[in-house]
Parts: structure tokens; sequence; C-alpha cells
């Protein structure tokens, strides 16, 4: 796959270079980024009109390479286009005395958090931002946790201390100035009144505080302010081997167990050059999508709640239950099953998989159908959600918004049809597309998705194949352990890869699928180590949440409630 | 016996009865929403998990006793005695079986009216006093709503006050020997239920405290036992709406000759405390404005349709 551009603007690109996974990356010179993002938005045959990711790189410790122009910090902007699944990724390369980029919010208003997100984590500004503010450190953090001479761990920091001055600064940032929120305290004939929903709220599903700008009960404006589950996943990944990182993804969006795991995997598969055997791949399929089912769920029952009906979540929490029971019996844990591993997955299927998993098949769909006259039947859950907190495929597109969200809006678009991953080719189910884009619809695009799901996993439980559960490949890790005992040989390779973890060849490479929310990658830098020079998590509920004011100014609280549990978020995931 | 020493025991074992069941119905509640939603619910304190209502007592009486420094003191505190004195003065005028009432006054409907009019003071007094923005806005709530639904709750009753050509509650059971007014008051029914729903705002119509929306909305700022005694006013006010809706609509203490009395009433006094619960475990809650449109657009003139409707029947039968 090759991107191009136009003669006048072919001066602009520094270097060329493919990332793994089908990505063609362009370094492009900073003073004409924001042209070329333009023509990639706009001007070009075939468009890229989805900013898909916006972060940076610390490049001050990494090797330099033939054909990679010198840089201290790399800002790069990857562009997506829905039709054909298309990608391209431009890198600008900044020095360290200029660690400024024209800002391209004018161009993406997405781009917003995403520029704040970067200038917060590596201290780089974008010129003509309206609102550069931090977004995940607390306003008076020194530094920029990302760069590499941050350091990863509390006990590197020193003591802590909090002298009464510090602590006078810490109170008077927490003091809330609706000005500085980019809000206006007062109309021409009316005072606002300004309203904190969370960090702790129960509709909020978790630490995030919404700031709403009220007319009465009408919400003028609403500033989410996110950070409040920031645990530095990114930054943690510097610091893990390739394999302790695992668990790590686990707990990015814990409603989804392993669909955190696969898009790792993928990234450090294709740099490692792995193969995943076929039964290894059926066994990571089936149990992402019992994963899905068990997100859906929670985010069903929770989405009832937000509207005020109590008693679904029990039921839905107490089918999850049986869900984790497969689970349980697979992974020996429950959420954060840390069950894939480099090359297959840690262990073979449990002997009398079939039958729980058959169980659960013949049970679900009978739970699904009551559950359609109880929720998604009833007048009153319409009421509050038909037509709330409505967008289009184009907006969608605009915020980046993907996964079930864009399907309600009439796009017939899953990763998993478009560029199949991990075997999905396989597999026969449909797309659910809803029409109307609003919160009711979001809900039956989900559901129906579950359906989907446990067709998918019918057909994993029927055509199971057999053979081994890891790749015969010196970089799995844990490695094949049968021949250990044989040779001196293949103890050493065998202690090295379970001591210090596989070392992973040089290189860049994306992995992205279809998970539970949207679309979900991870993108590793590595400059064959045992630990990644860089990991980034391009999380779907990030540009949800930065989507949310935009569809919730004119509703009412309660509607922002019903747009909240419709968006279906994990703060983990927000935040990283 | 003297009468007035009479009527001072029965109100003293009125009380005595209201305060207990109050506690007996939090236990109630939790043990059916949790038969309807799949759990437990508290089944570990003593048999059946009886014995949650005394730890629940302890906890609420021993909690720290707080109010904010930024409430208006005397009306904070205010608040939640009225829930209560109302709600009990609205047990002295129903007949729990014949003579056995409190104070059989001839303007019963009203007084009931009246008291539970004057409820709503409490919600929005406690709303307002708190000086906190979640629970203003369900203050506010409740203001709008019982605006809305007091009207026609005294429209609904007042096709059941033409029936039986009484205010007194005593009278409109007699009037029900030979048959309930559920029966030709239907729609009078149907609506003093709803409005009588929104009276004691609970799930669909707890609006002024929606959990997932205002925390826990107009007693969001209350502890201890001003906390609790929000707590069990709501449940003598659902109390109290069941006691009605049986006397007006269901015969009160009407029935076949094997129980006595009191015992009919207790019945089917309990069988709408069920009823009520069942409605929390299954109904959403609808948007506050939705609420408000449509008791104004069609519950109120639907009430005012039924009156007129039961006027003109009466009229006819008796001209």
């Amino acid at each position: 796959m090759s991107v191009t551009l136009p003669p006048d603007l072919q001066s602009a690109v520094l270097a060329e270079e493919t990332i793994l996974g089908g990505v063609p990356a362009m370094w492009i010179d900073r003073g004409r980024i924001v042209e070329v993002l333009r023509h990639f938005k706009t001007a070009a045959e075939k468009p890229f009109p989805m900013l898909y990711d916006l972060s940076a790189v610390d490049e001050r410790e990494r090797a330099p390479r033939a054909g990679r122009p010198a840089s201290a910090f790399t800002v790069f902007y990857h562009l997506f286009a829905l039709d054909g699944a298309r990608d391209v990724l431009l890198k600008v390369p900044l020095t360290a005395d200029a660690l400024e980029v024209p800002s391209i919010t004018a161009l993406w208003p997405a781009a917003d958090w995403y520029e704040r997100e970067v200038w917060d984590m590596f201290g780089i500004r974008f010129d003509g931002h309206p609102r550069l503010r931090r977004i995940l450190m607390p306003p008076t953090w020194k530094g920029h946790p990302l760069r590499k001479d941050h350091y990863a761990r509390a006990t590197e920091a020193g003591p802590f201390s909090l002298p009464e001055d510090r602590h006078e600064e810490e109170e008077r940032a927490l003091r809330f100035n609706p000005g500085e929120w980019g809000l206006e305290a007062e109309s021409e004939d009316s005072e606002f009144m300004f309203l904190n929903v969370g960090p702790q709220h129960p509709g909020t599903h978790g630490v995030i505080r919404f700031v709403l700008q009220l007319d009465g009960e009408e919400i003028l404006d609403v500033v989410p302010d996110i950070g409040y589950h920031h645990r530095g996943a990114e930054k943690m990944a510097e610091r893990q081997s390739w394999h302790t990182y695992i668990p790590y993804t686990d707990r990015v969006d814990y409603l989804s167990g392993t669909l955190n795991n696969l898009p790792y995997l993928m990234a450090v598969e294709q740099l490692a050059g792995i193969e995943v055997p076929p039964r290894a791949q059926m066994i990571r399929v089936m149990l992402c999508e019992l994963f899905r089912i068990s997100n859906h769920l929670v985010w069903y029952g929770t989405y009832a709640q937000d509207v005020g009906q109590l008693s679904p979540v029990f039921y839905m929490f107490s089918d999850r239950e049986r869900l984790f029971g497969i689970i349980e019996a697979v992974c020996g844990a429950r959420m954060h099953p840390n069950w894939f591993r480099i090359g297959g997955v840690a262990a073979d299927l449990p002997e009398g998989w079939e039958r729980l998993v058959r169980e659960f098949l013949d049970y679900m769909p009978r739970r699904l159908r009551e559950y359609d006259k109880m929720v998604m039947g009833n007048q009153l859950i319409k009421a509050r959600t038909v037509g709330i907190g409505a967008f289009n495929a184009a907006e969608a597109v605009e915020w980046g918004v993907t996964g079930p969200a864009l399907r309600a809006c009439g796009v017939e678009w899953d990763l998993r049809k478009i560029r199949p991953y991990c075997g999905y080719e396989q597999f026969e189910f449909d797309v659910p597309v809803a029409h109307k884009g609003d919160c009711y619809d979001r809900g039956l695009v989900r559901i129906e998705e579950m359906r989907q799901s446990l067709r998918i996993v019918r057909q994993c439980l029927d055509n199971m194949p057999s053979g081994p559960v890891k790749a015969d490949h010196p970089l799995t890790t844990p490695p094949p352990k049968d021949r250990v005992m044989h040779d001196i040989e293949t103890l050493i390779t065998h202690f090295l890869a379970v001591s210090w973890g596989p070392v992973i060849p040089a290189g860049e490479s994306i992995g992205r699928i279809e998970g539970s929310k949207g679309l979900y990658s991870y993108y590793a830098v590595s400059e064959k180590d045992t630990i990644p020079y860089r990991m980034r998590i391009r999380s779907s509920s990030f540009p949800h949440m930065q989507f949310i004011p935009e569809i919730s100014r004119g509703h009412m609280i309660p509607d922002l409630l019903a747009i909240i549990g419709a968006t279906d978020f994990v703060l983990a995931d927000v935040d990283r | 016996m003297d009468p007035t020493l009479q009527s001072v025991l029965l109100g003293l074992t009125v009380l005595f009865v209201l305060l207990h069941l109050a506690g007996f119905l939090i236990w109630v509640e939790r043990r059916l929403l949790a038969l309807m939603q799949d759990r437990l619910g508290p089944n570990r304190a003593g048999p059946f998990g009886l014995f949650i209502i005394v730890a629940d007592i302890i906890k609420i009486f021993t909690k720290e006793d707080w109010t904010p420094p930024f409430a208006d003191r005397p009306v904070f505190v205010l608040a939640p005695a009225i829930i209560m004195i109302t709600a009990l003065l609205g047990f002295t005028v129903v007949p729990f079986a014949p003579g056995l009432v409190v104070m059989d006054s001839n303007i019963g409907v009203l007084f009931f009216l009246a008291m539970s009019s004057m409820g709503i003071y409490s919600v929005i007094l406690g709303g307002w006093a708190s000086n906190s923005k979640y629970s203003l806005l369900g203050g506010l709530r409740m203001s709008a709503q019982m605006f809305s639904y007091e009207v026609f709750m005294g429209l609904a009753l007042m096709g059941v006050v033409i029936l039986a050509g009484s205010l007194n509650l005593s009278d409109i059971v007699e009037a029900q020997r030979g048959m309930w007014f559920v029966v030709p008051q239907f729609i009078g029914f149907v609506l003093f239920l709803i409005a009588g729903l929104a009276e004691s705002h609970r799930l669909p119509f707890d609006m002024p405290e929606a959990e997932s929306e205002l925390v826990a909305g107009f007693h969001g700022e209350y502890s201890s036992m001003k906390f609790g005694m929000f707590f069990v006013g709501e449940y003598m006010g659902l109390t109290l709406i069941s006691a009605l809706i049986v006397t007006f609509f269901f015969g009160g203490w009407l029935g076949p000759g094997f129980l006595p009395p009191v015992v009919w009433f207790s019945l089917k006094t309990a069988l709408f405390i069920g009823f009520f619960i069942l409605l929390r475990a299954a109904i959403p809650r609808p948007r506050y404005d939705q609420l408000l449109a449509w008791g104004w657009k069609y519950l109120l003139p639907l009430s005012l349709v039924n009156l007129v409707a039961t006027a003109v029947v009466v009229l006819i039968r008796h001209g």
C-alpha cells in the first residue's frame, strides 16, 4: 500500500518508510505539515477524513538509523479512511531546541485533546491551540511524563513532602474559574449554574468529572475533565519486558479482557515475524468474542440503570457471571485473564470446555430476547433515548468515532470484515447497523453484536482445529519447554527467554483490532531490546469522550446520563 | 371508656405500629427487590435477615448528625420533621375497621389532601435549605412535579366523593358494600395511583432524588437520623397511599366474614405496597419534563372528564 502526494507537496517529504501492520509512513517537514494534512483530508483523490491518532515519540535515546531524519521528538499524525481501511502516518521531526508544531485544531477539531495530551506528556507546544493545558496530569505537575528523562516510578522521584506553600498552591489549582474551562459565567439575561458531575458520581461509571454549564436544567456546555484514572500504561511499557507487559494491557479497557491483549500481541508478533498457529488463532477469536459479549452485557445493564431501570443490571451481571465461568475455566482469571502470549496462548483449552461453551450458547439467546422486551421494548426507555445525542456518519468520522457508535449511524463498517485479522475471514457473521445514530440505536447495534458474537463463538466451537497453541518460533514466550532438559543450548536459550524476556527485532509496528468499543490499536516501537522503546495505545474511548460535549449541548441533565450510558466508555481506556 | 382516652390510645397504637412498619418495610422491600432481581438481599442477621432492621436502626442513630455549615440551619432541621408529621397526620383519618379510626372527620378526604400537600414542603425545603446544587435541583424538580400532580390527585378523588356522597372516609368505605369503587371509578383509580406514586416520589417518579443523575437529590446533604426520617417518611408515605387506595377504591376493611375487617384492610394494603415495590423494580425513570408534560396534557384533562362523566351519570340516576 502506498500513498502519494502531488508534485508541489513532494518537497515536504523528508523520508518514507512502512510501519508493520500495513501503514505507510512519511516524514514531513514541520513547516508544511498543516498543508500536507489539509491535502490528505480534503484535496487528495482518496482522502483520509479521520484523524485516527496523534501522539509523539521521544527519540533522544534511539539509535540513529539510515533513512530516518534526525529528530529529538517526533510528532506523528495517524490518518485513516474507512473505505478500504486505508492508513497513512505522518511524522514530523523536531529538534530539542524548537519543540513546537502548528496546531491542527482548525482543520480537525478532534485534534484538540490529542494535542493537549502530547503537550502534557512530552512538552511539545502546538501553536494556535485554543486551550493548551494539561489533560491527564494534574495542573500543578512538574515535567512531562513520557519524556525519557522523566522518572517512571515514585521511588525514583525522591521523598514526597507537602509543605504549607505547596499545599496552598494545590488548593488554588483546584479552585473553579469558568474562564479557564472556556465557559462563560453569564449571558446578557441570565447567570449560569455550574454543576460538577463527578469525579465521584453514580452515573459516570468511574472517576471522571463533567463540568456542566446549565441554564435551569438545560445543558449549554459540557467540559469533560479526564485524567483521574491515568495510570501511565504507556510509560509502564517502557520498563516492562515484552512479555511482562501483557497483564498491563488487560487493565486498559478492563471490561474487555483479552481484547486488550490481542492488538498488543499483534504488534509484537509482526515485529518478531511470528505466525500464530490456527488453533491458537481460533482460541483467541473465541475468547475475544466472549469478552465482547461480556463487555456489552455490562454496558446493557448500566445503560438501563442510567435511565433509572433498577433491575436489568442484576440480570446482566448474573449472565456475565456464567460467562466468567467459561473464562475462569480457560484462563483461571475473570476480568484480567492475561491469557494470550507472544506466539499463541498460555495453554490449551481445558478438558470439557465444549460443554461449558455450548451451555452458554444455548442459554444466552433466550435471555437476550427477554431483555429486548424488558429494556429495549420499554416505552419509557424509548422516550428517554430515541433522538437523544444523535449524530451522523460524517460527524462520527470527523471526531474519530468508531465501533458500535459509528455503525449506529448506518455505516456498515467493521474491521473484522474490511481488513480481517486473526483469521476472522473464516467466520460467517453480519455487521449490524442502525440508522438514526441516537442513544437508542447505539444500544440496538450492541445488542445485535452480542448475537453475532454468539454466532462466531458457535463456529469456533464447531470448527476448533487441532494442533499447537503456540508458534514454533524462537521468540515465542514463554518458549516451549519439552526439549529444555535434553541439551544445554536449549536450556540456555530457554533460561534467557524466561529471565530476560525475548529480544524483539527493531522496527515499528501497529496492531489493530475491532475492540468492544471501537478501533483499538497498539503502536509498538522496538529498538531490539527486551523492553519496548515506546508503546502508543490508541483507545476508542478517548475520542468518544471528547465527542460527548458535541452531542450533549441543548439537552437536559438526565439526557447527559443517557448519553454517557449509551457511549460505553471505560475510564481506564480514556486515560490509559 | 372515655372517647377522648380511646382516641389517644388508638392514636398511640397507630403511631407505634406505623413506625415499626416503616422499619419492617425497608426489610420487605430489600428482600422483595432481591427476589425480583435474582439475588439474595439481606439474609444473614437473624431469621430471614430480619435483624437487619435493628442493625439499620442502630447504625442510623449512631451516625454523625452533621449539618453542613453552608445550610440554612432551622429550615434544614425542620424539613425532615415535616415529612414525618404530615405522613403520620394523614393516617389519622384512615379507618382501619368500623369505628377504628383516630379522627372520624367528616372532611377526611380534604384533610388527607391537605396533609399530602404539606408533605411536599419537606422535600422542597430540604432541597432548598441544604444549599447545594444537587439538592436544589432535586427540590425544584419536586415542586414542579407536585404542582402538576397534586391538581389531579384531588380531582381523581372527586368521583369517589360524588358516588359516596361524603367526604368522610368511613362513609366512603360503607358506600362500597355493593360494589368496590374501582369498578365505576376505574379511571379515577388509575389516576390516583399515578398521582399517589408521584406523591411518594419513588421510582419511576423519583426525579427529586434520581440516583444516577442527582446522586441523592434533595436529601443529599442529610445524614444520620435526619436522613432516616426522610427514609422512614418515604415508607410511611407509601403505606399511606396504599391504605388510601384501598379505602377509596377497594372497599377498605370490607371483605368476606371469615377474617376480621382490620385483617382485610391490612392484606389489601400490603398487596398495594408489594405492587409499588414491583413497579420500582420494573420501570425506568422518565425525564422530568416528560413527566410534567404527561401530567398536564393527558392526566389532568382525563381526570376532569372523569369527574364530569361521573357527575352526569349520578345526576341522571338520581334525577
